[in-house]
């Protein structure tokens, strides 16, 4: 017998409203659909009002999350109709920006993955940790979030020298739990359990999908803007691109951490190396012309298309978030799951609705029974505790907090 | 796929769907094509040549309803755009999603938005305005004169009657 | 509203999050209120997961097309009194997003607001202050 499980809208553990119909044959899902309309506030169309440089504010409140990611890629759309080369420290600034934002996203989505399948503790802790970079940014920029740090030509404010002391010793505070939280994730045999072998996605469905970002290196597809679209200043500096073969849910959590990694890497080159000079190549007109910008944020290839028409204000802009491209591989990943499963895995493409404010499916309305909520929250964290029993195994005992 | 150049293989599969090629820099490629040609082209790029399907645009001129579809190479490092201009008022173009499964969405949010009809779409149902949204009203058109839903106190009060009537179940 | 009653409410309320059409900036800081740094749940202020039993109503977002029944139907739901908090300058007067063809807000043309608390987003420090600030008008 076929039942309908809604999840949402307002439901607690996703912030942002968005309804989701999971239809189930007993303990298995056989279907899901989904809609958002709910975040749809018309941003594409309010841009064709505003100016180039109030664009960018506006595009940073796409998402509080990638709100550095979606700046960035405008911008470079806008520098690709200029042709405007921007100033060396720029792409250092940028990058130092970009991968700050990374390491505070898979934080935040490590702790908020950690509590869905009942580990509460590693959501405290990797937000706090997650405070450091906050607190970075507000003596950076001023703001914890929307830091308004990108403009077109290059960025808005510089980092100081005086800042780059307590930058390097954020990083170092930051790499050792990012490893701690590593070789808990790697050795503790109930998060093994749970999500390995969850919500799988296969290399050729990934690519047929069109997923991006850690989504699809976590299945073996080895995409990365920032290496293949070069910009700000990756080029400049010595990282590498993390894939892993799995395609499930614990391919995507080591995928993610071990990112963070890397994002300590690289900003710490470009601290060392941040060169003199200025921080802006003023764009003073855009003359009519068409430009693409791509970006690497922490969910996925970040896509903007500009098209001017010599006026101050665009005659069409086109904004693409990573996760409306990565929300098609739902369709694979959730067929033959549990229901205990389900949230993990929604959760685990990191979604960012309101990115994807756009992403709706209508459902077919018709529910034979409705389950609480709460409930699937609940029936996740049994799943933990049953495993934990059989495998005599206290949750987070490798966590040494 | 490594060594092949995608922009001179497309003009010759195609040598009379391709209409323009711009290179406008090492990385961007914009081909404008004949719109009866668009799934034989996206095919070709997708299936054949291994593009990465990104998205589509939609662009309003004076020409008519522009269409992207943005493809992009990664390994090469290069980013095709086709580019197909379908006449006003009704604009209509064949559908690629049955070929590109990361194209339904986007050719649905393009049917509300701009109201351009993507013959042979799977699934061309509303997709991103909200339920009550008008039929037929297309907010991204340069025609759209603005009515904002719900100004007044009166259009509010009928939704809050809407609600109470419905109960809060 | 009896002074028993008050005395409850003002211990420790009950807050539901009512998302209507935000960035999820607001969102988050909401969530990092009950993070250790700033804590709340030591004033006794949890969050709950239905409206029936809310307290207070942080609300985040522009209000929608798509969102105005539904933040309607939830306001019906809350039992009053309720705090209402439009949390965001979304929710305070709509933000950048005012005058966008699917956006109906602000916040207090749908529903009546108690307190704003602008900010883009605020600080966690300044929704609590504004929470506290709300609850000892009541």
């Amino acid at each position: 017998m076929k039942t309908t499980i809604p999840v949402g809208p307002y439901h607690p553990l996703i912030e942002e409203p968005e309804l989701f119909r999971v239809v189930v044959e007993g303990e298995r899902v056989v279907d899901i659909d989904w809609r958002t309309s709910f975040m749809h506030r018309g941003i594409e169309k309010i841009a064709e009002n505003k100016t180039y440089d109030q664009i960018v504010f506006l595009v940073e409140r796409i998402c509080g999350i990638c709100s550095t990611s979606h700046p960035i890629a405008f911008c470079q759309a806008v520098e690709d109709i200029t042709g405007t080369r921007i100033p060396d420290r720029a792409k250092y600034i940028r990058s130092v920006v970009a991968e700050l934002e990374r390491i505070h996203s898979h934080l935040l989505w490590f702790g908020l993955a950690g509590h869905y399948i009942g580990y509460h503790t590693v959501w405290m802790w990797s937000w706090k940790y997650r405070e450091l970079v906050c607190d970075l940014f507000e003596r950076i920029s001023g703001n914890r979030q929307s830091y308004a740090m990108i403009k077109p030509g290059g960025v808005r404010q510089d980092i100081k020298p005086s800042e780059y002391k307590g930058i390097m010793a954020a990083m170092d505070e930051l790499e050792p739990k990012i490893n701690m939280f590593i070789g808990a994730v790697l050795d503790d045999p109930v998060i093994l359990a749970r999500l390995k072998g969850v919500g799988n996605l296969s290399r050729e469905d990934a690519i047929k999908r069109c997923t991006v970002g850690p989504v699809a290196r976590s299945a073996g597809v080895d995409i990365d803007v920032r290496r293949d679209f070069p910009y700000a200043a990756y080029d400049l500096v010595d990282w590498k691109v993390i894939t892993h073969e799995g395609g499930d849910v614990f391919a995507m959590a080591v995928v993610r951490l071990l990112e963070m990694l890397e994002s300590v890497k690289i900003i710490r080159q470009c601290i060392d190396q941040m060169p003199e000079g200025p921080i802006i190549e003023e764009i003073l007109e855009v003359l009519p012309g068409e430009g693409i910008g791509t970006e690497e944020a922490p969910r996925g290839e970040c896509f903007h298309y500009v098209r001017s028409n010599g006026t101050k204000v665009p005659d069409r802009v086109k904004v693409r978030a990573p996760t409306y491209s990565n929300l098609p591989s739902f369709r694979s990943r959730f067929t033959g799951e549990r229901v205990a499963d389900i949230m993990i895995i929604l959760a685990s493409i990191d979604p960012c609705y309101c990115c994807t404010n756009r992403v709706i499916r209508i459902e077919d309305g018709r529910s034979v029974q409705t389950f609480d909520e709460k409930s699937m929250l609940e029936m996740s964290w049994e799943r933990t505790r049953a495993l934990e029993k059989s495998l005599s195994h206290t949750s987070g005992r490798l966590l040494k907090l | 796929m490594n060594n092949v150049d995608p922009v001179k293989t497309l003009q010759a599969k195609f040598p009379d769907a391709l209409r323009a090629v711009d290179e406008k820099s090492a990385s961007r490629v914009y081909v404008s094509i004949d719109p009866a040609k668009v799934t034989d082209v996206a095919r070709f790029l997708f299936e054949d040549l291994g593009a990465r399907f990104i998205i589509s645009t939609c662009v309003e001129t004076r020409a008519g309803m522009e269409i992207l579809h943005h493809f992009s190479f990664d390994s090469m490092g290069v980013i095709i755009s086709l580019r197909a201009v379908v006449p006003m008022p009704e604009p209509r173009i064949d559908s690629i999603a049955p070929i590109i499964d990361g194209a339904e969405y986007i050719e649905r949010e393009i049917m509300d938005l701009f109201g351009v009809e993507f013959v042979g779409h799977p699934n061309p149902v509303r997709f991103l305005l909200a339920d009550d949204w008008p039929e037929g009203v297309y907010p991204y058109r340069k025609e759209y004169e603005d009515k904002y839903p719900y100004r007044t106190e009166e259009e509010l009060e009928e939704v809050r009657d809407k609600v109470r009537k419905r109960g809060t179940k | 509203m009896s002074n028993l009653t008050r005395w409850g409410l003002k211990k420790s309320p009950w807050a539901f999050h009512l998302n209507t059409g935000s960035c999820n900036n607001c969102d988050i800081e909401i969530l990092d209120a009950l993070t250790p740094k700033y804590d709340v749940e030591r004033f006794g202020i949890t969050l709950i997961g239905s409206p029936r039993h809310a307290d207070v109503l942080l609300v985040t977002g522009v209000v929608t097309l798509q969102t105005l029944p539904r933040v309607l139907r939830v306001y019906e739901q809350v039992a009053k009194p309720c705090l209402v908090v439009a949390i965001g300058a979304c929710a305070c007067s709509c933000g950048i997003f005012d005058g966008s063809y699917h956006v109906v807000g602000p916040l207090d043309k749908i529903i009546p607001v108690d307190v704003y608390v602008p900010g883009c987003p605020p600080k966690p420090e300044g929704i609590i202050d504004g929470v506290v600030k709300g609850l000892a008008k009541l």
